[in-house]
């Protein structure tokens, strides 16, 4: 499984790059192209990082959450589930930003092949911010009433929240 | 909404430092964070240039249309009410593509097109319809085979073996996509009843 998802990027790299080739694609022009565009939405997100990392720092610096959370340490040592990652799991749906500094945080914590670590990088990869994506594609078209489509993307969001612990617990 | 979490996240974070004597603390923080974020940012930016540019080239040689025509048959049985060739599908087609890469910033222009493209068959134009609902619910728990941002991170952070999260993550996403759709689903049935 490691050989596995050493060769996904590779693989995929080359199979874009060959494709790109065969179909007589100027795949070096396309690919700066594609990258102009990509420096253009790394500093359109540049602001919302100084942001998010400015307000999460003060958040867990304040040591408010681990105190809140520590009521609930015995239960969750009984899992095996480090008491750090509780607040990106509640924050995931609503910040992808908030949830990468809080990951970044573990990171330098903990290191990213710590347990902890891990489940930060699974739990980042598995679900994504609905709050934020339903704000955003409901309000570009002026659809105010949204009906069930956040509950629905909330329990997904918890599904996956769910399987990510277990699933880190199981390959870990 | 973010407005209200960043509010909360600021005030909760001082008042209580202040409230535990921790003030110092806080003081600190707010004076050196900018280089945290700064170290985030370059940690994740050369990473979205390369795979930006990356997807580029799939895009140019036709292979997010390609993805679309497979995905066609499993569209038209989770979008019943889109005619069979409204572009929409194909939007939707190319969004899933780009979410599956870890792409979510290119995989935003195609769902605000097929967002568009679904409001033009929308009988209530101020309310969601059963296809945007279904769509957004895919979206959101959206399957991701490569996340981007996070490899990018934990090779910054010098991970032996940064992408052995990769399958785990899959599978996680896969399970909630499922679910997703299938919550979905049965709300829509019990709609018709």
């Amino acid at each position: 499984m490691n050989i596995l998802s050493k060769i996904v990027i590779p693989l995929f790299v080359v199979f874009v790059v060959f494709y790109g080739f065969t179909k007589k694609v100027n795949i070096y022009d396309a690919f700066l192209d594609g990258a102009k565009e990509g420096l253009q939405i790394s500093f359109n997100i540049f602001p919302n990082i100084i942001a998010m990392v400015f307000a999460i720092n003060i958040f867990l610096d304040s040591n408010f959450v681990y105190e809140i959370l520590n009521v609930f340490e015995g239960l969750l040592m009984n899992f095996g589930i480090p008491l750090d990652i509780l607040p990106m799991a509640i924050l995931r749906p609503i910040s992808g930003t908030a949830t990468l500094a809080i990951m970044n945080d573990i990171f330098i914590n903990f290191g990213p092949d710590s347990y902890a670590g891990r489940l930060a990088s699974v739990l980042q990869g598995c679900t994504d911010t609905t709050i934020y994506v339903l704000a955003l594609y409901f309000g570009s078209i002026g659809v105010k009433k949204i009906r069930y489509s956040l509950v629905v993307g909330l329990i997904a969001d918890l599904i996956g929240i769910v399987v990510a612990f277990i699933l880190t617990a199981m390959f870990f | 909404m973010v407005s209200y979490i960043w509010f909360f996240l600021i005030v909760v974070g001082i008042v209580y430092s202040f409230l535990t004597g921790n003030i110092s603390v806080i003081n600190e923080s707010i004076l050196t964070n900018g280089k945290d974020a700064l170290e985030l940012m370059l940690s994740i930016f050369p990473v979205i240039v390369l795979w930006s540019g990356i997807m580029k080239i799939a895009e140019e040689a036709g292979m997010l249309k390609k993805f679309a025509k497979i995905l066609e048959p499993i569209l038209s049985k989770l979008f019943p009410s889109v005619p069979k060739y409204n572009p929409a599908l194909g939007f939707i087609a190319s969004n899933i593509a780009a979410n599956m890469m870890g792409l979510g910033s290119a995989a935003t222009p195609f769902g605000l097109k097929a967002m568009t493209e679904l409001q033009k068959i929308n009988d209530k134009k101020d309310t969601a319809s059963v296809p945007m609902i279904t769509f957004l619910v895919l979206n959101t728990a959206g399957v991701t085979i490569v996340p981007t941002t996070v490899l990018a991170l934990r090779i910054a952070h010098g991970s032996v073996n940064p992408s052995e999260i990769i399958l785990p993550g899959a599978i996680a996403t896969f399970c909630s996509c499922i679910g997703a759709v299938t919550i979905d689903y049965f709300i829509r049935k019990r709609g018709k009843n």
